[in-house]
């Protein structure tokens, strides 16, 4: 009996504990300042870790090591084919006046490929970033040799914490929070009119506690800038958590395909309250359909801005890559946000091929903080003479700029497809022109999208 | 909670690997966490599939002739032994200073074995010689569709006709050094890895 009764209230206290620091300041707007107190303290353990590591090291006379996140090779700024070819054979004797073969030429391609091998722009953004300073996850434990005891006793309380304590405290916070957002949402469907003022009220509490229930740090610049209604709020794409740290800050129309189960009993509940645009998997491929609903609902100015994600798939957030051009084409006004996350107390990244949702989740609620920092951009139009896909790059420019992050124009669908055969065959193309001896390329020659080799 | 390495490094390979390639100890360990990072297979070794994968080797149009020269003959999976060996041609030459073992056999960066490295690209049944059928596959190889047979065909002629000496019309790997004697090979062949 009194291990019933010990239960009982060990479990009313936890409730209450939580009720009081939680959710009330989630539902009033406020922070009290714990998530801040307990970051600096973080770090400092951090600093600490590292510090002792690097004395192990240096006892051992060993070297500590050096994560590549600055690169494993010097890549000089990338020769075009012509130029590399030219200086090629620029060294060669030429024994006529326009070479059109050397067999020196492959010294160019084989460099290139054996320094794409060597390290590569694409591959490395499919996976999560390193560390420079080990963070006490085993996720994120490398080639960490120099790992002594009390490192060791350490991690053990990091994990006894994280697991024991933080976990279960999360996964309820989520729990409230979701079932919140289907009671209320329900409820205020059922309102005649749709109240925006209620709406959106409801809106931001479950959201800050879904925010909460991850322990996520966000840091709003230029809030000036908010994405307003009759537009199209773009940003880079890294973990489908992104959606809760905007949504935290404003009322957002989701766009996406209509999922069944849990996921589409959400997504029919806040249908309830506010305009999303869910799509049937069959409609997803029918592009003009697509364009249709999008401009319609950016059409009517008294229904909230869009969210879209052009990247289409998760990115490791060290870049940016090809955005799709669908969403350019509409010809609304394009609020870009940049979203940048600190991987050292938890990194956001989601490598959808490697861990599926629920398992990703638990990962994200047994680290130790989602820690980002969201940029809004000032908003941009179409301009004259623009088609969609150089304004979709502009706008990537943007986002990447302000963000710290490499802008590509590899196609973040390189994660799971093969890259197509036409860039193979448009440095071949290259290739033959310079051996034909051609000094002036036609028009039409779209090098702007090419990427050098 | 799996880590990335699944076997760490260990140092007694680590001074082998050091001793045969000359790589520094943080360049062996950082390489092999890129190996890692391309093994998706998280068997210790990589296949052709696992190179095809990096999309700027894919566009290379010499891409597969580059894979191939990282597989030993015959053979559809190479370790990181393998891998750092093949790697090891592209060491710059200057690098050699500061790693002087006591190696009797030239190091696998010298210019003849960057210039080897080439020739194999070239000669793909190893019989030592660049015969006019294995010229014209690099060729197309490079230009794609853009060029047709017969201008290939004499490009490939004039080639070998500039190269040969000894009038057996094919290159030999002498031959192909003395082509290339002007050719800044140390420099073209090489990458600089950080330390």
């Amino acid at each position: 009996m009194t291990w019933l009764h010990f239960l009982s209230v060990s479990i009313t206290v936890w409730l209450t504990l939580l009720f009081v620091f939680t959710i009330v300041p989630a539902v009033l707007g406020v922070s009290i300042g714990i998530r801040r107190l307990y970051l600096t303290t973080l770090l400092k353990i951090f600093e600490w870790a590292t510090l002792r590591m690097e004395m192990e090291a240096k006892e051992k006379n060993q070297q500590l090591y050096k994560p590549y996140s600055s690169g494993i090779i010097v890549k000089e700024p990338p020769l075009s084919l012509q130029q590399g070819i030219q200086e090629l054979r620029g060294s060669a004797s030429c024994l006529h006046s326009e070479p059109e073969f050397e067999m020196a030429d492959i010294f160019y391609f084989c460099r290139r490929g054996v320094e794409s091998i060597v390290d590569d722009e694409v591959t490395k953004r499919f996976s999560a970033q390193e560390l420079e300073t080990w963070n006490l996850l085993t996720r994120s434990h490398y080639n960490f040799r120099h790992i002594s005891l009390r490192l060791t006793v350490l991690w053990g309380l990091g994990v006894l914490i994280r697991y024991g304590i933080l976990l279960p405290l999360r996964v309820t916070l989520a729990a409230t929070g979701i079932s919140l957002i289907l009671v209320l949402t329900t409820l205020v469907g059922f309102l005649p009119s749709r109240e925006f003022f209620l709406t959106e009220k409801v809106h931001v509490m479950c959201y800050r506690i879904c925010v909460r229930s991850l322990t996520a740090m966000i840091t709003y610049h230029n809030r000036e800038n908010k994405p307003k209604n009759g537009g199209i709020c773009v940003a880079n794409h890294t973990t489908p958590i992104d959606v809760i740290i905007l949504a935290n800050d404003g009322c957002y129309s989701l766009i996406g395909q209509a999922h069944r189960g849990l996921l589409g009993m959400v997504q029919r509940a806040m249908v309830k309250s506010s305009p999303h645009i869910w799509f049937d998997r069959s409609e997803v491929k029918d592009r003009h359909l697509v364009a249709k609903r999008l401009s319609d609902h950016v059409a009517d100015k008294t229904k909230q801005p869009i969210l879209i994600f052009p990247e289409g798939t998760c990115i490791n957030n060290t870049s940016v890559m090809m955005f799709k051009k669908g969403s350019f084409e509409i010809g609304c006004t394009v609020y870009p946000v940049a979203i940048k996350y600190d991987p050292l107390f938890g990194d956001a990244f989601w490598n959808s091929s490697k861990f599926g949702m629920v398992n990703y989740l638990l990962r994200m609620m047994s680290s130790w903080a989602i820690v980002c920092s969201v940029w809004y951009l000032p908003p941009m139009n179409r301009e004259e003479g623009e088609d969609a896909v150089q304004f979709a790059n502009r706008v990537k420019a943007a986002i990447a700029a302000q963000g710290g992050l490499v802008d590509l124009i590899w196609d973040g669908g390189l994660k799971r497809a093969k890259v197509k055969d036409a860039f193979k065959e448009e440095q071949q193309k290259l290739y033959s022109k310079i051996s034909r001896s051609l000094d002036s390329c036609p028009d039409n020659c779209h090098l702007d999208f090419l990427i050098p080799l | 909670m799996g880590s990335r390495a699944s076997t760490l490094l260990r140092e007694e390979e680590i001074e082998e690997i050091k001793k045969e390639t000359g790589f520094s100890h943080s360049q062996i360990t950082r390489l092999y966490s890129r190996f890692t990072s391309l093994d998706k297979g998280e068997n210790g070794t990589l296949s052709r599939e696992d190179f095809q994968r990096i999309p700027e080797l894919a566009i290379n149009p010499l891409g597969d002739r580059i894979i191939n020269a990282f597989f030993p003959e015959g053979e559809d999976q190479v370790n990181f032994r393998g891998f750092m060996r093949t790697l090891a041609h592209f060491r710059p030459i200057e690098d050699n200073e500061k790693n002087k073992n006591a190696a009797a056999s030239e190091p696998l960066n010298s210019r003849t074995n960057k210039l080897l490295f080439a020739f194999r690209l070239y000669d793909l049944d190893r019989d030592d010689k660049i015969s006019r059928d294995e010229l014209l596959q690099v060729l197309r190889m490079m230009v794609g569709v853009n060029i047709s047979d017969e201008q290939l065909g004499s490009i490939a002629d004039r080639t070998i006709q500039e190269a040969d000496t000894n009038g057996d019309n094919s290159i030999s790997f002498n031959e192909f050094i003395k082509v290339l004697e002007k050719v800044d090979v140390e420099q073209k062949m090489s990458i600089r890895f950080l330390h």
